[in-house]
């Protein structure tokens, strides 16, 4: 599969199958749109490209930016410069688990070179690439806001905090045999209070 | 020591249940229809006789900023809660919120109240996803329950509250590229003035304030402007969350009173510095762009706006970076420029190539490749690029590089008659 990070991408993809909302994403783009002014309903751009993401597997296409944009009734271009400034729309398709491991310094003065190197070898995945059975996509990313609970990876939605590479190998083996992790601390913290 | 009973974030850390029931146990949402009899004004002047300082970073009096809302101007006016965390080093406003969302949504009412904005926005960033729907849930009940909504807590002020989710652009933590990105643009940083408060979300009066700012607003209103100063000095007052990370025992975070002496937050509440405190090489004390500070000034340093920066540095997000003798300096700072040359907007030239340039630099300064003539270069034209730009990413990309310079000189310059030798 093509590597270079999905989110980072100008290079906007068609699917080559018509995108249309589901029953349930119309109901909630109404309320959606009730949360700005009426004449604002600009607004809604991103709240939009999140719910379509979700439902075209995790990536946007072509497809979804022309049906945003006629949803919104704003030019395809307003919709396609907000989905390629933001790092969280993907541009082109991911692994099932996106795995975002943060490398910033308060990460890496914990170790996230290791987190990164377990990642890769458990799942036969570089950096920015797809796993050929599609079920992982490895990321590196910028800070993502729980320092104190360093290193730490984000899989689609979820964090993963206080990592080292014994517990992250577990994570991965965990999805590779389908069984449930715990999210957020895995040395048993409620959140970030001190350990001891 | 902050007494159990002076902090106002007491269930910073999720031990109790963060929803209604438990909102209600701490003493949220117990009086604040009292609290809104008050005139929107004299709210004002409470806050600012507390001192309260905006904890986002800037540390501008919260008082002052809501003063400058225009009166009676007939405008929609709006209150915008930034929650959009993502300084390096900074993890607190994701506690208070998957922690205790209340806290928020109510200082989120009074201060509205206080602005006379009926509509109230949190832009929260894209990565907290499970924080986002802490919040969503507190909200609905605060609705179910009319704490907000028409005729909020039977005050007769109608307010409305929603959340809005960023998508992993660090630069819509600065406050108009937030509005842009609120108003569904790509988040560039807009030209000022106009300042939002004369012309803010969809062009009206806006006031942009941090979740922590927010989320004090109704303890210091409870128990008095004057409970708050006595903690901290005087412009310098209150209690804050710090949050420590990088080479500790026990990184966390942790409310103690403003200007805490550095040394004793370390060692008090994050177990030390790994290898004891003289394996200390330099703390960032305040988030990423915040100068390092070296070991000597670390032993008596306060932890307030003032001190940090008087001593060359500053409060920041107060985002603590402890960096001992284990790791390389340059490759911590190098790592910074890796993060601000990957959130540059790219609207103006000096950050969008200056902070690509600098952190190139930072790579051949890791490896002893910088002559003495490069790196006196690089240091001119941090300082180039320093306040040339829209908004405070170029300097908040330069800073981290003077800091290091300006305290590590004697090894960057020695790292490359090394390597020369070896050459």
């Amino acid at each position: 599969m093509s590597s270079g990070h999905p989110g980072l991408t100008n290079d906007f993809q068609e699917k080559g199958s018509p995108f249309n909302w589901s029953a349930e994403n119309v109901k909630e783009i109404e309320i959606i749109k009730s949360k700005y002014p009426i004449e604002r309903v600009q607004s809604a751009v991103m709240p939009l490209l999140y719910l379509a993401q979700k439902q075209n597997d995790n990536w946007l296409s072509s497809e979804c930016i022309e049906k945003i944009s006629e949803t919104l009734n704003m030019p395809k271009i307003r919709v396609a410069e907000v989905a390629s400034f933001y790092s969280m729309f993907n541009l082109k398709p991911v692994g099932k688990n996106l795995i975002q491991i943060c490398r910033t310094s308060p990460c890496w003065l914990r170790g996230s070179n290791k987190i990164t190197s377990t990642i890769c070898n458990s799942t036969k995945c570089d950096i920015n690439q797809t796993s050929d059975d599609g079920l992982f996509t490895v990321v590196e990313v910028e800070c993502l806001g729980a320092c104190s609970n360093g290193p730490m990876i984000q899989i689609n939605d979820d964090f993963y905090e206080d990592l080292n590479e014994k517990n992250t190998k577990e994570i991965i083996e965990n999805i590779k045999n389908n069984k449930p992790n715990k999210v957020g601390s895995q040395t048993g913290r409620s959140s970030s209070e001190n350990a001891e | 020591m902050l007494n159990k009973e002076d902090k106002i974030f007491t269930n910073l850390h999720g031990f109790e249940d963060p929803f209604l029931q438990g909102a209600l146990k701490r003493g949220i949402w117990s009086n604040t229809k009292e609290i809104l009899k008050k005139e929107p004004n004299e709210i004002i002047d409470l806050v600012k006789a507390s001192q309260l300082r905006g904890r986002g970073g800037a540390g501008f009096s919260t008082g002052l900023k809501w003063s400058f809302m225009p009166k009676d101007t007939g405008k929609q006016h709006y209150l915008v809660v930034n929650a959009d965390e993502s300084e390096p080093g900074t993890c607190k406003d994701r506690e208070m919120i998957r922690n205790d969302p209340h806290m928020l949504i109510e200082g989120c009412l009074i201060a509205s109240y206080a602005i006379q904005a009926t509509k109230c926005y949190i832009y929260i960033r894209g990565e907290y996803f499970f924080e986002y729907e802490q919040l969503e849930k507190a909200i609905k009940e605060a609705y179910d329950k009319n704490f907000v909504g028409k005729n909020a807590c039977g005050s007769d002020f109608d307010f409305d509250i929603y959340v809005h989710r960023g998508a992993g652009a660090y630069i819509c933590g600065e406050e108009t590229a937030l509005l842009e990105s609120l108003e569904g643009k790509k988040g560039q940083p807009r030209l000022k003035p106009p300042f939002p408060a004369g012309a803010g979300l969809y062009g009206m009066p806006t006031t942009i304030n941090n979740v922590e700012s927010i989320a004090v607003v109704p303890t210091i209103l409870r128990r008095g402007s004057e409970w708050f100063k006595n903690f901290g000095s005087e412009n310098n007052t209150g209690t804050k969350v710090y949050c420590i990370s990088g080479n500790v025992n026990n990184p966390c975070t942790v409310e103690e009173e403003m200007g805490i002496p550095l040394k004793e937050l370390i060692e008090k509440y994050a177990g030390g510095v790994q290898g004891g405190w003289d394996n200390l090489l330099a703390i960032v004390p305040g988030g990423s762009s915040t100068p390092l500070l070296p070991k000597h000034i670390c032993e008596t340093v306060k932890m307030n706006f003032d001190d940090l920066k008087a001593n060359g540095s500053g409060l920041g997000t107060a985002g603590v970076i402890v960096v001992n003798k284990d790791f390389d300096i340059a490759e911590v700072i190098e790592r910074f420029s890796h993060f601000y040359k990957h959130e540059s907007c790219g609207q103006c030239t000096p950050c969008r190539e200056g902070t690509g340039w600098m952190h190139r630099m930072m790579q051949k300064l890791i490896r002893g490749d910088i002559s003495p003539e490069q790196l006196e270069l690089l240091e001119n034209v941090t300082k180039q690029i320093e306040g040339h730009t829209i908004c405070a990413l170029g300097d908040a990309a330069a800073w981290p590089i003077q800091g290091l310079i300006k305290n590590f000189k004697n090894e960057l310059l020695s790292r490359y008659e090394e390597n020369r030798k070896i050459s």
